[in-house]
């Protein structure tokens, strides 16, 4: 029972390419026995008290590995919000062999609920060997299979993502999103003379590298579904294109219509083909969609007003965008072939960016309203209208890979004001700065890695 | 007499203004007499000299501001810019790129929207008096360039702007 699979990553990250991953054991429990559960929808949510004693080196040579893997779970599952560490010094049970008996008894006596154990091993080529488990400490039971991954050094983070990614999974039901990838605009200078260039790191910070130099503005950056593109608005040609840039290779393409003044406000369709942009043609701007193979574009909208923010439906068959064809910015859905579409937001202030949940539950937006802005969610049909956040300036949210989380950007007032990127649960809870090298905005979460 | 000094002083400065414009905010003439007054008391290139990218800025008026959200122009707006139209009648050897600007008020995707716009009601207005469209190109640059940096209306007043950028040649 052992499935192997390729990883494919990001170039510069590629010494880490091959990962393979085994369950260790049979699973030991039924459904019913499940009681460790995190409803992350739940308002009375307190946070799940884990451990998640140092992994064991299995030799040497993994012993500082297995000190920063299991830093990096630990992060992982603590910054949701969702999970408290019970920390190391508080623990009574010492784990010195993966398949040792667990001792139950002083995991609760410190008021473990969840147990996450686990070894490291780096084998003679230099590969990495991770193995985990969780346990149920109240039902005294383990929660799943054990897993294992191998890989390189070089991609030890991702293992630990992925670790925790499973334990998170298993306990709240939801997807994992920590071994992910954010595209975002990194920024240096003053604020009249701003320089960006696009940057892209794992979720949390770590593995940054840019792909453009900050020679000319770039704004509003996304990943392709398969996270081998990313699209965005740059200016190096003088004026605002729409250009695709590959990453692996930091190849360029402009793309969009020739007798388009200025195209912008890129998004890739769910099936990576097609792209959703608006362009400005005699200082109107409409919605067009480009076929990325033919390079054939079919203008969508063509009222007189302000069409642009469109983003795709998950299934494909829909297109979410902001217009002002009513005075002011509001939110419509239109079929993908084009349409007039139907206004779903109707709440005071001003809505945009509107973009649609990966798990077609909810749409998230910007709204600004009596001098703030905001971050918020609504059903696709425009109800259950909620603000996540509220500031100087939100703006800009991306979905994380299982829809739970909206990434954004919150810019400071003034002179000296900068952007910075942040992280807010559907539910409006956890709020939390993303860590970045520089000021930082117009973040765009990629998919779940392989 | 008279005239044909003015005509060369307007070719001289021409050829000073060339390798300067062309960018976002250009700031007019590099001054090739310095200290050299002419006959007819200006230097050329000069912001007295009234064929200059710096008389165009200062004196004509280069800028012309909105209210929030529209794209609409002021009276004010409109007489200056057909200053700048008689201006560029008069300077034939200019083309000039239509700037949008926006306030931080707003997302980044709208406001490049409302850039492209405001950008195009100013080349509309020149166009209406008389200016030959294959002069004028336009470019937003959304909320990305502000002139002032607070964040009170005082700024953002002067940030809701469409600016004429000279370029010295003869057509876009």
């Amino acid at each position: 029972m052992t499935e192997l699979y390729k990883a494919p990553l990001l170039r510069r990250m590629a010494a880490a390419a091959l990962m393979a991953c085994a369950a260790l054991v049979a699973p030991m429990i039924t459904p019913a026995q499940a009681q460790l559960r995190i409803t992350i929808t739940d308002p009375t949510l307190s946070p799940m008290p884990f451990a998640v004693p140092t992994f064991v080196a299995r030799n040497a040579a993994a012993a500082d590995l297995s000190e920063d893997i299991t830093r990096v779970i630990s992060a992982d599952l603590s910054n949701t919000g969702l999970f408290r560490e019970v920390p190391k010094d508080a623990h009574i049970a010492r784990v010195e062999s993966f398949d040792a008996p667990v001792q139950f008894a002083d995991w609760k006596a410190v008021n473990v609920q969840a147990l996450i154990t686990g070894s490291v091993l780096v084998e003679g080529d230099g590969r990495i060997v991770v193995q985990f488990r969780l346990f149920d400490v109240v039902s005294e039971q383990p929660l799943g299979e054990g897993l294992q991954f191998v890989g390189t050094q070089e991609g030890w983070r991702r293992m630990a993502h992925k670790v925790a990614d499973a334990a998170y999974s298993r306990i709240t039901g939801e997807g994992p999103y920590f071994d992910s990838r954010v595209v975002f605009v990194s920024e240096q200078g003053p604020k009249d003379a701003r320089l960006k260039r696009l940057g892209v790191m794992d979720y949390d910070g770590a593995n940054v590298q840019y792909l453009t130099s900050s020679d000319a503005i770039v704004l509003a950056p996304r990943f392709s579904p398969a996270g081998d593109k990313i699209i965005y608005t740059g200016y190096e040609s003088g004026f605002p294109k729409v250009t695709l840039i590959d990453v692996a290779s930091l190849q360029k393409q402009t793309v969009g219509g020739v007798d388009q003044n200025m195209s912008f406000a890129p998004r890739f369709s769910p099936d990576g083909g097609r792209v959703v942009y608006s362009a400005e043609v005699a200082g109107n701007t409409d919605l067009y969609l480009l076929d990325i193979g033919s390079g054939a574009t079919t203008r969508l909208t063509t009222a007189p007003s302000i069409e642009t923010a469109p983003s795709f439906s998950p299934d494909g068959s829909r297109i979410v965008f902001e217009s002002d064809r009513s005075g002011a910015p509001q939110l419509y859905i239109m079929p993908a072939g084009g349409g007039e579409g139907d206004r779903i937001s109707f709440g005071e202030g001003r809505y945009g960016t509107p973009v649609w949940s990966p798990r077609n539950d909810y749409i998230a937006f910007t709204k600004q309203n009596a001098g703030r802005f905001h971050i918020g969610v609504m059903r696709t049909d425009g109800s259950e209208e909620r603000l996540l956040t509220g500031a100087f300036l939100d703006e800009g949210p991306t979905w994380a890979p299982n829809g739970r989380v909206v990434m954004f950007t919150r810019e400071t007032a003034g002179a000296a004001g900068a952007p910075a990127l942040y992280t807010v649960d559907i539910t409006g809870r956890n709020l939390q700065r993303a860590a970045t090298p520089a000021a930082a905005s117009d973040p765009s979460w990629g998919p779940l890695l392989p | 007499m008279k005239t044909t000094a003015i005509l060369l002083i307007a070719a001289m400065s021409l050829t000073a203004c060339g390798n300067r414009l062309g960018g976002a905010g250009a700031e007019g003439a590099v001054d090739l007499n310095a200290g050299g007054a002419n006959a007819g008391g200006f230097v050329p290139g000069s912001a007295n000299d009234p064929a200059s990218a710096a008389y165009f800025k200062q004196t004509v008026g280069d800028r012309v501001l909105f209210a929030v959200d529209t794209s609409t122009l002021t009276p004010e707006g409109q007489t200056t810019l057909a200053g700048q139209a008689r201006w560029l009648a008069s300077n034939p050897g200019y083309t000039a790129l239509v700037e949008g600007h926006a306030d931080e008020q707003g997302t980044r995707e709208y406001n490049l929207a409302l850039g492209g716009r405001r950008a195009n009601a100013a080349r509309d207005y020149l166009i209406s008096q008389g200016v030959a469209a294959d002069r004028l190109r336009t470019i937003s640059y959304g909320k990305e360039r502000p002139l002032q940096v607070c964040s009170t209306e005082a700024c953002y007043s002067q940030n809701r702007r469409a600016v004429t950028v000279l370029a010295a040649g003869a057509g876009v």
